[in-house]
């Protein structure tokens, strides 16, 4: 029997036992065959409540796992690393007829998944809290910011963060359209962030501090955004170059 | 260096703390390779600290040793690059498959056991051994089903690659209790065949108890309890086969509070003082 | 006022919005957080041999809510800038910077 036989077998619940296998007393496999399809089936779905765990908690089990039970059978994972497992769930709820009244739910996976990418990023050394105040002002326009690997914006027409909040029973924050993932520490965060903070950081990727304060948007409270990025060790240290 | 001939523990992250604070009776620990390939954060800077203080076994589950696939290089650099930076101690893996053409399907599947399979895993774990540039031990599974097409018993199949290969062996004895209760053999029988001095490690774990079609039990290697007392049992008798041995107890499923995990591991450690008395 | 002059007021601003900010735990007291979850593991499944087998239609598309979770109950918050509640969705605009 090849491999492909097998997991053909392992993925299709209807399917028949491949021939073969027994149960090493020469009696047919049976149900036996079934402990591998509920490892894969259960191990992968738990995976993904773990890894979206307000989207299942709005989902509610069975609705959750009838999804997942499709997405692991569409989409099983790329590579062996489970704690990465569910890159593109976001697109497959969107792809849900059923789900179109919760248009912000993909979203809300996408976030999940930003934090989870967050909770994983390489680390660094943050800039610390007086690196503006310490750098000379004549220096300040050409300063260059650099984000942490954590560090990411996400931009939604969906109040995400509430939405979130309530899923999960935890405090429930202002949404402004734009969220800020970052992990201070060790733990991942998602707060909101002044509108028009989001393309004032994205600018900060590639131009220095004087530019990018300069193509902001007007009224944009760079003040606030900036004092975020440093509370939440948003910003690190350029690696030194020996 | 080898692995202390010791009580040790598959590491749990809500652990840690007792870990650091007191670490008694265990004196070494193994972690999931998969677990600790991100790019950085809290895995991986409580696996340095941990490293600092324990030796550390680096315990693969992905890398799909028994796949008709060749092995997936990407995922070989991945496992190289955590065992440069961390320097285990051992690093072992299942005789098992788990990656397919169509993806990752995050569970250990049998094989059958004829020439060409076997031919397959020495090469794997030659490409294997020399990527790491070590030996490394390899993991007899748990068995829910035979394949009709087998040609060779696993004890036979495990020594033969040791020989070809010269990798170790890591003796799950949960899993040959568990095996020789649902395929129906003796697993004294199956440790008389073993290749026990090649044990360089031996495992130990909790299985749930299910039925299968016709009634018959069928044990389930869920790690989510107490070592059963025939596990026990049988342990002793490998021990007395192979002398103390490092020894680890695997508690990955309803993960239980520091006491209970730690009373396990003393048990584990009393077996191991009390076979050192019987061979002295 | 110059540019240069702005940012320097402005870098005293992010100061002060920043003062009170809590001072950070040495780093191991910082690793004994909790772990996110989704680990590899080598147990087999939760002692049952039926959980994978049952026969739920995986056609994402022919498939019904059913009314349970939180779903049905979610009150959807206006957002501060009171932007819409509900809309087409729309492709999500994220930008993760390396």
């Amino acid at each position: 029997m090849t491999q492909s036989t097998f997991i053909s077998a392992l993925l299709h619940p209807d399917a028949p036992v491949p021939d073969g296998l027994s149960d090493g007393k020469g009696r047919p496999a049976g149900r036996r065959f079934a402990v591998y399809r509920n490892n894969v089936a259960v191990s992968l779905t738990e995976a993904l409540q773990a890894g979206f765990p307000a989207t299942y908690r709005i989902l509610g089990d069975a609705n959750f796992n009838t999804i997942a039970g499709g997405y692991l059978r569409a989409s099983p994972p790329s590579n062996p690393m489970i704690h990465a497992y569910g890159d593109g769930f976001d697109r497959y709820l969107a792809g849900i007829a059923p789900l179109a009244d919760m248009p912000w739910l993909p979203d809300l996976a996408a976030l999940e998944l930003a934090l989870r990418h967050a909770y994983h990023a390489a680390d660094g050394i943050p800039l610390p809290a007086d690196a503006l105040a310490r750098t000379a002002p004549a220096k300040l326009p050409a300063l260059h910011l650099h984000l942490a690997p954590a560090t990411q914006v996400i931009c939604t027409p969906h109040p995400l963060l509430s939405i979130r909040a309530q899923a999960l029973g935890m405090p429930r924050p202002e949404d402004t359209g734009e969220v800020l993932i970052a992990r201070p520490a060790y733990d991942p965060v998602a707060i909101p962030l002044p509108v028009g903070a989001a393309p004032f950081i994205k600018a900060l990727c590639h131009m220095p501090l004087g530019p990018a304060m300069e193509a902001a948007t007007e009224g944009t409270d760079l003040t606030t955004t900036l004092a975020l990025l440093f509370q939440n060790e948003a910003l690190i240290q350029p690696e030194k170059t020996a | 260096m080898p692995l202390p001939n010791a009580a040790g523990i598959g590491y749990k992250p809500q652990h840690y703390k007792d870990l650091m604070d007191t670490p008694a009776p265990v004196q070494w620990l193994e972690i999931h390779a998969e677990n600790y390939m991100g790019a950085g954060g809290r895995p991986l800077a409580q696996l340095r600290h941990l490293s600092e203080r324990f030796p550390i076994s680096v315990h693969g589950v992905g890398l799909s040793i028994g796949g008709e696939a060749p092995l997936d290089t990407d995922h070989l650099a991945r496992l190289k690059q955590l065992c440069d930076g961390l320097n285990p101690f051992s690093f072992s893996e299942h005789l098992a498959w788990s990656t397919h053409d169509s993806g990752y399907f995050n569970d250990l599947l049998p094989l059958p056991y004829t020439d060409a399979t076997l031919d397959r895993v020495c090469t794997h774990i030659d490409q294997l051994q020399e990527a790491l540039g070590w030996q490394m031990l390899l993991e007899n599974p748990s068995s829910y089903l035979a394949f009709d097409e087998s040609t060779w018993s696993e004890p036979d199949f495990l020594r033969e690659i040791a020989a070809r290969t010269g990798c170790g062996l890591l003796l799950d004895v949960n899993n040959v209790f568990v095996s020789a209760v649902n395929l129906g053999f003796n697993p004294i029988d199956y440790i008389a065949a073993f290749p026990t001095e090649n044990v360089g490690e031996i495992h130990l774990g909790g299985h749930d108890e299910d039925m299968d079609d016709d009634g018959a039990p069928l044990l389930i290697d869920s790690h989510g309890r107490e070592v059963a007392d025939p596990v026990w049992a049988l342990l002793m008798h490998v021990l007395r086969a192979t002398g103390p041995r490092p020894l680890l107890i695997e508690w990955d499923t309803d993960v239980p509070e520091w006491p209970v995990l730690r009373d396990e591991a003393q048990r584990a450690a009393n077996a191991l003082a009390a076979i050192r008395m019987v061979v002295a | 006022m110059s540019n240069t002059l702005k940012l320097a007021a402005f870098a005293g601003a992010v100061a002060t919005a920043m003062a009170g900010s809590v001072a950070h735990a040495e780093a191991k007291e910082k690793c004994y957080g909790v772990a996110m979850a989704g680990e590899n593991g080598c147990a087999a499944g939760p002692g049952t041999t039926c959980a994978g087998t049952s026969k739920v239609d995986y056609q994402g598309n022919a498939w019904s809510l059913v009314d349970a979770g939180t779903c049905m109950s979610i009150e959807l918050p206006a957002m501060a800038d009171d932007s819409e509640r509900k809309g087409a969705l729309e492709p999500l605009t994220r930008d993760i910077p390396s």
